[in-house]
């Protein structure tokens, strides 16, 4: 995967600021792949999607079916979050706010389905 | 978070007002943008609970078609590529504007917009198709976490159209106060966030057999 970058280092003149480290990354915002980069990862996520749907006329076992699907929808988000809405490139801060709220809602919600014994079935 | 006062930031503030960066708050991060992920956080938990709703109830359709009768992967699958090209052309919308090529910028919003509105025109699609199959809203406990999940979805990607639209006609009549390119990236990052939530349907409610 193209990991080029057009990073502006012209912005990193906050010294007088508290958080010297927080001011620095801040400057670094609005950069990310090229525009060719972003196709390069469309195509990525493009072909993931045909491997999906792919799987699913495979007849595979069960749990390796589950697997691999879940496996390629992690990668699939990550990709988005990470390359298109640019978590990889920005301020950390934005990183822990969006995952709290992820990470949060998955441990609430598989807490939730266990007391239904949704997973007790399988 | 309050924004600082002293006039050094607010010099340094106004020097990068056009390029985005360094934003005189306590963080050094732009507000707006803080409170967007923060919103996109809480938005898990909402979509989080309707996954994990329509989980539950998706094997209860007693007397009515079964969610594998009722798909049409196909139609899904295609679907699903348009919303996913939909993030490609909105990030390339976010670029131009950070380039401050507003023309080019106009022009990937409105292709995203129109990919968007085809997402939802084949949901409608296939929707119809559901109910003259005898799955209404009110038919089952599958039938009511279906159409509340996939709806729910639905109207978020409609009002990511419609701030799409609005957001090209302010550009075209320079009505944007301030940073343009941030205003892009906010609308770009809920757009995004409208296209991983579909990632997880498609594969947990589509693609994985009841």
């Amino acid at each position: 995967m193209s990991t080029e970058t057009t990073v502006d280092h012209s912005h990193n003149d906050h010294d007088s600021h508290d958080d010297a480290h927080v001011s620095h990354t801040a400057s670094k915002h609005g950069h990310g792949l090229t525009d060719l980069g972003y196709v390069k990862v469309a195509i990525i996520l493009a072909v993931m999607t045909g491997a999906e749907v792919t799987l699913t006329y495979m007849h595979l076992p069960g749990g390796v079916f589950m697997a691999l699907l879940l496996t390629l929808m992690v990668l699939k988000f990550w990709t988005v979050v990470s390359f298109f809405m640019h978590l990889r490139f920005d301020n950390r801060i934005f990183t822990w706010l969006f995952y709290t709220g992820l990470i949060l809602a998955v441990c609430v919600y598989v807490i939730a389905l266990s007391t239904f014994q949704f997973f007790a079935s399988s | 978070m309050a924004d600082t006062a002293t006039p050094e930031i607010a010099v340094h503030a106004d020097a990068h007002a056009d390029h985005g960066a360094g934003h005189a708050t306590s963080t050094g991060l732009s507000n707006n943008k803080l409170a967007m992920w923060m919103f996109l956080g809480s938005e898990c938990l909402l979509f989080g609970g309707l996954i994990s709703t329509y989980m539950l109830y998706r094997g209860r359709h007693d007397g009515s078609p079964s969610p594998s009768q009722l798909y049409n992967l196909p139609l899904t699958s295609v679907s699903s590529f348009v919303l996913l090209m939909s993030s490609l052309t909105m990030v390339l919308a976010v670029s131009a504007a950070q380039r401050e090529d507003e023309r080019t910028c106009s022009t990937w919003l409105t292709v995203t917009a129109l990919l968007g509105a085809t997402f939802v025109g084949a949901q409608v699609f296939e929707f119809t198709e559901f109910y003259h199959e005898g799955l209404g809203f009110t038919t089952n406990l599958f039938g009511s976490s279906f159409y509340t999940l996939t709806g729910f979805h639905g109207v978020h990607v409609t009002v990511g159209i419609i701030m799409l639209m609005a957001l090209v006609g302010m550009l075209n009549r320079g009505k944007i106060p301030g940073n343009r390119a941030e205003v892009v990236e906010m609308i770009g990052l809920y757009w995004h966030f409208v296209d991983i939530v579909w990632i997880v349907i498609f594969t947990l409610v589509y693609l994985i057999p009841s």
